[in-house]
C-alpha cells in the first residue's frame, strides 16, 4: 500500500476518556487544526444516529446503546458507551456538528462485539483499556506518583496554557505529541492484546477509507492506541486478515439519557470515573475554578441550613491552593478542595463532607436525549404500562392499597413486582393497612429520575417488560447460591407473573433439590415454596411441576430427618426446630381450607406426620426436639392426648435428668400455653414433676423454665397460675374456675357474640342460662 | 505602638536545661531541626523557620537532604498533617480536635516548634482561665507608682507570639469559658491588640499564629461561639486506624520516655505492648479484633496516650521490683487502673471482658493470671479505696 504514504498524516489527539483536561485540549486542537473529517473511538453503527447528537436539546450524559435485534437476548447482550459533557469524544463530536465537518467511529463495530460478548467466539474479552496493565499507571509511576489518577489531572487536566502560548497554533499540538511518546515507551514494554489488536485494526482501517475521501484528518481515541495508528501503519491486508471471519450480529444504536451517579460506577457500563461532579465542574468553570467549586459546596451547605459565611469560602479557597503548595501540585485538586472544605467549611464534620461529596464530587446530573421516550421499546412498554394501569411516575411519595381480587389492581402488583425484579425500587411492599388476607397489598410509591436510566440499562434484557424481567429471573436463578434464593425466586416469579420463565426455575430447582444434600436447607426452602403453591391457587396459576418439585422436596426430607437430627447441641437443637415448625406450617398450608387442598398434600402430611411419629419416641433425640415433635403429633391428632400424657410421665420421671425434661417441658409448651389450662392431666403432671425438683437441680432448670413460660401471653400465664393453685389446693379446679366465673361480664360478651351470629335476646338468654351452669371450658371451646 | 522587648522577663524563672524532666521539642529534636534548616532551600512563609514542606517532613519523618535521620513525630495520615502546616501558612488559626489521648498537644507543641523554634508560648485552658492569660496583665508595684505605662504591662504568651511573630499555643480551649475565649476573636481577625489603658494597640508580627486544641467529648462544656469557630479551620485527629499503627506509635513513645526516666532497654516488651494496644482497642471499640464478639465500652476513652502510660508504668515496675524483663503481671495492674476508672460499671465491663474473652485466648493464659490477680487485689467496689 504505497498509496498511503502520500497521504497526509492525520492528526492523533490521544486523550484519556472522560478527562476534562483532554476534552479541552481537544476542542482547542481541533479549532486550530480545522480537519474535514474527525474520527472518534466508538461504533461505527452510531454514525447513523451521530447527527442527533448536534440537537439543542441533547445534555450530556448521554450513551450511545447498541442492542441486538429479533432475538431474546441475555445479559451482556447490549453495549454503552457513555458520554459526559467533559468527555473528549464527545466535544469533538459536539465540535465537528457545530462547524459542518464530518464526524465517523472507528471502533469494532458493536455488532461483532455483541456476537463475541454472546460467545460466539470462544476467546473472553478483556475489559480493561490495555488489557491489565494500565498505561497511565506505569506512567505516573515513572513520574513518582502513585496515585495515576493526580499524575494525569497535574499534567494534563489541570494545564491551562499561559497566555502568551494560547495564540499559537502549534501550542495546541503540543500535549498530545507528549503523552504518544510516553504512550509508545509504555507500549514497547508490555504486549498487545489480541482483543486490541482487532480494535485497532479496525480504527486503521478506518482511517485508511477517510484519507482517500478526505485530506486533513483528527483522531480522537484512547491515548493508549496512538501508537498503534501512527505512520508507518501496518499493510491493510495484515488489519484485513485480523478482521476477516469475526461473527457480527444484527443490531440497533440509539442515544439515551445516562446519570452521573452512572458514570461514577465502576461496574457494569459505568464509565468508573469517581468524580464526575468534579470533571464537570473542571470543564465548565470558565476560571477559577477551585473558589467557584467552593462557592457551590458553601451552597450545598447553606440549602441544609448549615451556615457558611463568604468568608469561609475565602479561607477555604485559600487553605486549597496552600495546600497545593505544600504538596508541590501546580493547581489544586480535588483531593486540596476536599481538605479545604472539610476544615474550613464543614469543621471537620464527615457527614457534613460526605453531603459535598454526594452532591457535588458525583453529582446527581441527568442526561437528556429528545425523543428518547418513543425510541426504546423497553420504555415505551412501561409507560403504556403506566397509563394504562393509571399508576403516573410520580415523584411524589405515595402509598396505595391493592385488592388483587379486581382486575386492574392486580396488573399494578406484578408491574411493580417486574420493575422490583429489574432494580427498579419504584414500589416498596409495606404491610397492609387494611385487613388482612393473602388479596390485599400496600405499596408506597416514589418515581425518581434515574429510574428511566436503570430501565434503559435494562434495556438489555430484554424490549417488553415481561421479556426482561423473564431474562432477569433466568440470570438470577443461573447465579444463585443456595436452594433458598431458588425457591424465593420463584415466589416472586409467580406475584409478579412471569409463568413463562417457571418451567425453567423449576429445573434449576430440581437441580439444587438433587444436589442438595443438607436436609436444612431443603427444610428452609419449602415455606417459600408452599407459599408459591398457595399464592398460585388464589391467582389460577398452573404449578402442577412446582408441586411435583414440592412433593420430592417433602419426601427427601422425611426421608433424611433423622439424619439431620443425629447430635444437635443446643442453638442447633433450637434451630431445627424453627425449621421442623416452618416445615410443619408449610404442610398444613397446603391442606388448609376444605375443597382448596392441593392435590397430593393429604399424601405429603401423611408421610410427614409418619416420620414425625417414628422419630417421637426415640430416646437419643434432643429432648427439646423430642418435645416439639410429640406435641406437633398430638395438635395434628396423630398422638392420642392419653398417649401423650403418658410418653410425658416417662420422660418426667426421676430417672430423666431435670435438664433433659425441663428441655422437653419447652419443646412440648412452647409456644402456646393453652393446652396447659385445658388439659388437666398434663398440666398435673407438670406440677408433679416440678414439686418434686430436688432444690439444686431446681436451680439448674429454673432459666429453661422461664424461656418457655414467659413466651406466653400475660392472661396465659394467670390462667395457668390459676390452674395449678387449683390442682395445690387439692379441690375441684373446675369448681373453682366457676367460682370465679363473672356472669354479668360474660353476658356483655355474649350479648355481642349474639349480634354478630344473628341470634335474638331469647336464645341468647337460655344459652347464658346454660352457660352458667356449665363449665368455662365450654365457653372457650365453643 | 508599644515596644514590647521593653517588658523585662518574670524574674526567678529557670533558664538552663540541665536536668529537666522533659526537654521542649525545639531542643529535643534541635538537630533535626537545624538540618532541615540548613538544606531547605524551598520558599518560607514571612516569620517561618522552615518551609511548609519541611515541616511536614520534620512531623512524619524521612531524612533530610544531608542525610540527617528525621523520627517520625506524628504517625498517621499524611493529609492530616499537610492540612495542619498548610493552614498555618494561611495564617488562619488552626484548631486541633479529638477524643483525649489523640496526640492533639504533642502535635502542636511540635508544629510550633518547627516553624516558629518556640514551643514555650502555650496557654493552658482551664474553667479559671483569665482574660488576662490571653491579653495582658499589670505589674501592679510599676502601675501604682508610675501609672499605666509599657514597662507595668506584663505580657501574656499570646501576646509575646505576637510581638515575635510567632505560633502561640492554647491547649483545651473548650475549657475556657465563653467570655474569655472570644478576646482571642480580635485577635485572629484583626491581627493585633488594642491596649486602651495606652491609647494604642500592639500589632502582631509577621509569622504570628494560633494553635488551639479541644476536646471532642467535652464538646459542649465551652462550646466555641461561631464567631470564633469561624477564625479557625478544624483538623480532627482520629484514633490510630489499625493495630500495627497503634503499637507503632506505643513503642516509639515507650522507647523515647524509657530514655528520660533512664530506664534501661527492654527487650521483649513488644509482644506485651501489643497486649495492651489489643486489649485497648477491642475495649474503645466494642469489638474483638476478629470481630466474632461484642464488648462493652468502659467510660473512659482508653486512647493511645493512656495506653503508652500503662507500658512505661510496666516497665517502671519491671526494672525497680522484677527481673528487668516487662512481663504480663508488670501490665496488669496498670490496665486495669486505666480501664476502671468508675468502680462500679467500669468493674463489670472489664471482668466480663476478662473472662469472656481473655480466657479462651491462646496465648493469653499468663496474661489472664495476672490480671485475675491484679483485679482481685482491687476487692469488692466499697474496698477498693482502702487499697
Amino acid at each position: 500500500m504505497t498509496g498511503e504514504g502520500t497521504v497526509a498524516q492525520p492528526l492523533l489527539l490521544g486523550v484519556r476518556h472522560h478527562g476534562p483536561g483532554s476534552a479541552r485540549a481537544v476542542r482547542r486542537a481541533l479549532s486550530a487544526f480545522r480537519p474535514q473529517i474527525v474520527l472518534v473511538e466508538g461504533p461505527p453503527e452510531a454514525d447513523a444516529v451521530v447527527a442527533l447528537a448536534g440537537d439543542e436539546r441533547m445534555r450530556a450524559p448521554v450513551a450511545i446503546l447498541a442492542c441486538p435485534v429479533g432475538q431474546r437476548v441475555q445479559r451482556g447482550s447490549a453495549a454503552f458507551w457513555p458520554f459526559a459533557e467533559f468527555s473528549p469524544e464527545w466535544q469533538a463530536i459536539r465540535w465537528a456538528l457545530a462547524n459542518d465537518v464530518a464526524v465517523r467511529f472507528i471502533d469494532l463495530p458493536a455488532a461483532v462485539r455483541l456476537a463475541m460478548d454472546a460467545g460466539m467466539l470462544p476467546e473472553t474479552e478483556a475489559a480493561s483499556e490495555a488489557g491489565g496493565t494500565d498505561p497511565v499507571a506505569a506512567l505516573a509511576a515513572a513520574a513518582g506518583y502513585d496515585d495515576p489518577e493526580r499524575w494525569w489531572e497535574d499534567v494534563v487536566e489541570h494545564r491551562r496554557s499561559p497566555p502568551a502560548e494560547r495564540g499559537s497554533e502549534e501550542a495546541a499540538f503540543v500535549p498530545f505529541a507528549v503523552i504518544a511518546e510516553a504512550m509508545e515507551a509504555v507500549r514497547a514494554s508490555g504486549a498487545t492484546q489480541r482483543d486490541q489488536e482487532r480494535r485497532e485494526a479496525s480504527m486503521r482501517r478506518a482511517i485508511r477509507a477517510a484519507a482517500r475521501e478526505y485530506e486533513k484528518i483528527a483522531v480522537v481515541c484512547g491515548a493508549w492506541h496512538v501508537p498503534a495508528l501512527t505512520a508507518p501503519m501496518p499493510s491493510a491486508s495484515a488489519d484485513t486478515a485480523i478482521l476477516r471471519g469475526l461473527p457480527r450480529i444484527k443490531v440497533t444504536v440509539s442515544w439515551v439519557p445516562w446519570t452521573h451517579v452512572r458514570m461514577a460506577s465502576g461496574s457494569g457500563y459505568g464509565a468508573g470515573v469517581s468524580s464526575p461532579g468534579w470533571y464537570h465542574h473542571l470543564f465548565t468553570a470558565p476560571d477559577q475554578p477551585v473558589a467557584r467549586w467552593l462557592v457551590r459546596a458553601a451552597g450545598v451547605l447553606r440549602r441544609e441550613g448549615i451556615d457558611v459565611s463568604s468568608d469561609h469560602v475565602i479561607e477555604a479557597t485559600r487553605l486549597a491552593e496552600a495546600l497545593a503548595t505544600v504538596r508541590g501540585r501546580p493547581l489544586a485538586g480535588l483531593t486540596e478542595v476536599t481538605d479545604a472544605a472539610g476544615a474550613v467549611l464543614c469543621g471537620g464534620d464527615e457527614l457534613r463532607l460526605a453531603l459535598i461529596n454526594r452532591r457535588l464530587v458525583v453529582g446527581e446530573r441527568f442526561g437528556r436525549v429528545p425523543e428518547t421516550e418513543t425510541g426504546l421499546p423497553l420504555l415505551r412498554d412501561v409507560s403504556a404500562a403506566q397509563r394504562r394501569l393509571r399508576l403516573p411516575p410520580n415523584p411524589l411519595p405515595r402509598e396505595i392499597d391493592l385488592d388483587l381480587r379486581r382486575e386492574i389492581d392486580l396488573e399494578r402488583s406484578r408491574l411493580l413486582r417486574r420493575l422490583l425484579l429489574l432494580g427498579v425500587e419504584w414500589g416498596r411492599s409495606i404491610p397492609t393497612r387494611r385487613g388482612r388476607g393473602t388479596f390485599r397489598e400496600s405499596w408506597r410509591l416514589g418515581w425518581r429520575p434515574e429510574f428511566s436510566v436503570d430501565l434503559i440499562a435494562a434495556s438489555a434484557y430484554g424490549a417488553s417488560l415481561i421479556d426482561a424481567a423473564t431474562a432477569r429471573v433466568s440470570e438470577l436463578a443461573h447465579q444463585a447460591a443456595t436452594l433458598k434464593d431458588v425457591t424465593g425466586l420463584v415466589e416472586q416469579c409467580l406475584l409478579a407473573d412471569l409463568g413463562e420463565t417457571l418451567p425453567g426455575l423449576v429445573t434449576a430447582l430440581g437441580e439444587r433439590v438433587a444436589l442438595d444434600c443438607d436436609v436444612a436447607h431443603l427444610m428452609e426452602a419449602l415455606p417459600a415454596l408452599t407459599r408459591t403453591l398457595r399464592y398460585g391457587d388464589v391467582r389460577g396459576t398452573d404449578l402442577d411441576a412446582l408441586q411435583g418439585v414440592a412433593a420430592g422436596m417433602v419426601t427427601r426430607v422425611c426421608v433424611g430427618l433423622p439424619g439431620a437430627l443425629h447430635g444437635l447441641d443446643e442453638p442447633a437443637a433450637a434451630a431445627m426446630r424453627d425449621r421442623i415448625d416452618a416445615v410443619h406450617a408449610s404442610i398444613g398450608l397446603l391442606r388448609a381450607g376444605t375443597g382448596n387442598e392441593r392435590p397430593g398434600a393429604a399424601e405429603m402430611a401423611e408421610m410427614w406426620h409418619e416420620a414425625l411419629a417414628s422419630l417421637a419416641t426415640e430416646d437419643w433425640l434432643p429432648a427439646l426436639l423430642s418435645g416439639r415433635l410429640n406435641r406437633l403429633l398430638l395438635d395434628a391428632g396423630i398422638v392420642e392426648v392419653r398417649e401423650t400424657a403418658g410418653r410425658m410421665a416417662l420422660t418426667l420421671t426421676v430417672g430423666v435428668p431435670p435438664q433433659r425434661a425441663a428441655a422437653w417441658i419447652e419443646g412440648f409448651l412452647s409456644g402456646d400455653g393453652l393446652l396447659l389450662v385445658h388439659d388437666e392431666r398434663l398440666l398435673h403432671l407438670v406440677d408433679e414433676w416440678l414439686t418434686g425438683i430436688p432444690p439444686a437441680a431446681f436451680i439448674e432448670v429454673l432459666p429453661l423454665l422461664r424461656r418457655t413460660f414467659s413466651g406466653y401471653s400475660g392472661p396465659e400465664r394467670r390462667m395457668i397460675g390459676e390452674r395449678a393453685a387449683g390442682l395445690r389446693a387439692g379441690g375441684d379446679s373446675a369448681e373453682r374456675s366457676d367460682d370465679q366465673f363473672d356472669a354479668e361480664r360474660g353476658a356483655a360478651v355474649l350479648r355481642t357474640v349474639a349480634g354478630i351470629l344473628g341470634w335474638d335476646e331469647r336464645v341468647t338468654g337460655q344459652v347464658a342460662r346454660q352457660l352458667g351452669g356449665g363449665a368455662s371450658r365450654e365457653v372457650s371451646n365453643g | 505602638m508599644i515596644d514590647l522587648n521593653a517588658v523585662p522577663g518574670v524574674p526567678g524563672l529557670v533558664e538552663g536545661e540541665q536536668d529537666v524532666q522533659r526537654r521542649h521539642a525545639e531542643d529535643e529534636f534541635s538537630g533535626e531541626l537545624a538540618a532541615l534548616a540548613a538544606c531547605d532551600e524551598e520558599q518560607r512563609p514571612p516569620g517561618w523557620r522552615l518551609s511548609p514542606s519541611a515541616v511536614v517532613t520534620y512531623l512524619l519523618g524521612g531524612t533530610a537532604a544531608d542525610g540527617t535521620p528525621i523520627t517520625p513525630k506524628y504517625v498517621g495520615q499524611r493529609r492530616l498533617m499537610e492540612i495542619a502546616v498548610a493552614t498555618l501558612a494561611t495564617d488562619r488559626a488552626l484548631l486541633l480536635l479529638g477524643v483525649p489521648g489523640t496526640a492533639k498537644t504533642w502535635l502542636s507543641e511540635h508544629l510550633a516548634a518547627a516553624v516558629s523554634g518556640d514551643s514555650t508560648l502555650l496557654v493552658q485552658g482551664t474553667a479559671g482561665t483569665p482574660e488576662e492569660a490571653i491579653r495582658y496583665g499589670w505589674n501592679y508595684a510599676r502601675l501604682l507608682a508610675e501609672g499605666p505605662s509599657r514597662a507595668a504591662l506584663v505580657a501574656s504568651p499570646v501576646l509575646r507570639a505576637m510581638s515575635g511573630g510567632q505560633i502561640a499555643r492554647v491547649e483545651e480551649l473548650t475549657r475556657i469559658s465563653s467570655d474569655v475565649q472570644d478576646t482571642l476573636i480580635t485577635i485572629l481577625s484583626e491581627k493585633t491588640l488594642p491596649v486602651p489603658e495606652l491609647c494604642g494597640e500592639i500589632p502582631a508580627r509577621k509569622g504570628f499564629n494560633l494553635i488551639a486544641t479541644a476536646n471532642d467529648r467535652d464538646r459542649g462544656v465551652n462550646e466555641l461561639s461561631s464567631a470564633l469557630r469561624r477564625r479557625f479551620n478544624t483538623v480532627v485527629l482520629p484514633v490510630p486506624a489499625s493495630v500495627d499503627e497503634e503499637v507503632d506509635i506505643v513503642t516509639r513513645r515507650v522507647a523515647a520516655l524509657g530514655r528520660t526516666l533512664e530506664l534501661p532497654e527492654l527487650t521483649t516488651s513488644f509482644e506485651e505492648i501489643r497486649r495492651v494496644v489489643t486489649v485497648f482497642r477491642e475495649l474503645r471499640s466494642g469489638l474483638t479484633t476478629d470481630g466474632k464478639a461484642k464488648l462493652k465500652s468502659p467510660s473512659g476513652t482508653l486512647s493511645t496516650a493512656e495506653a503508652i502510660s500503662v507500658v512505661t508504668g510496666g516497665m517502671a515496675l519491671a526494672t525497680h521490683f522484677g527481673d528487668g524483663r516487662l512481663r504480663p503481671a508488670d501490665i496488669a495492674a496498670g490496665i486495669i487502673g486505666a480501664i476502671v476508672k468508675d468502680p462500679a460499671s467500669d468493674r463489670v465491663v472489664w471482668q466480663e471482658y476478662l473472662e469472656a474473652v481473655l480466657r479462651e485466648r491462646e496465648g493469653w493464659r499468663d496474661f489472664y493470671r495476672a490480671a485475675r490477680e491484679a483485679t482481685a487485689v482491687l476487692g469488692t467496689p466499697s474496698g477498693r479505696s482502702s487499697r
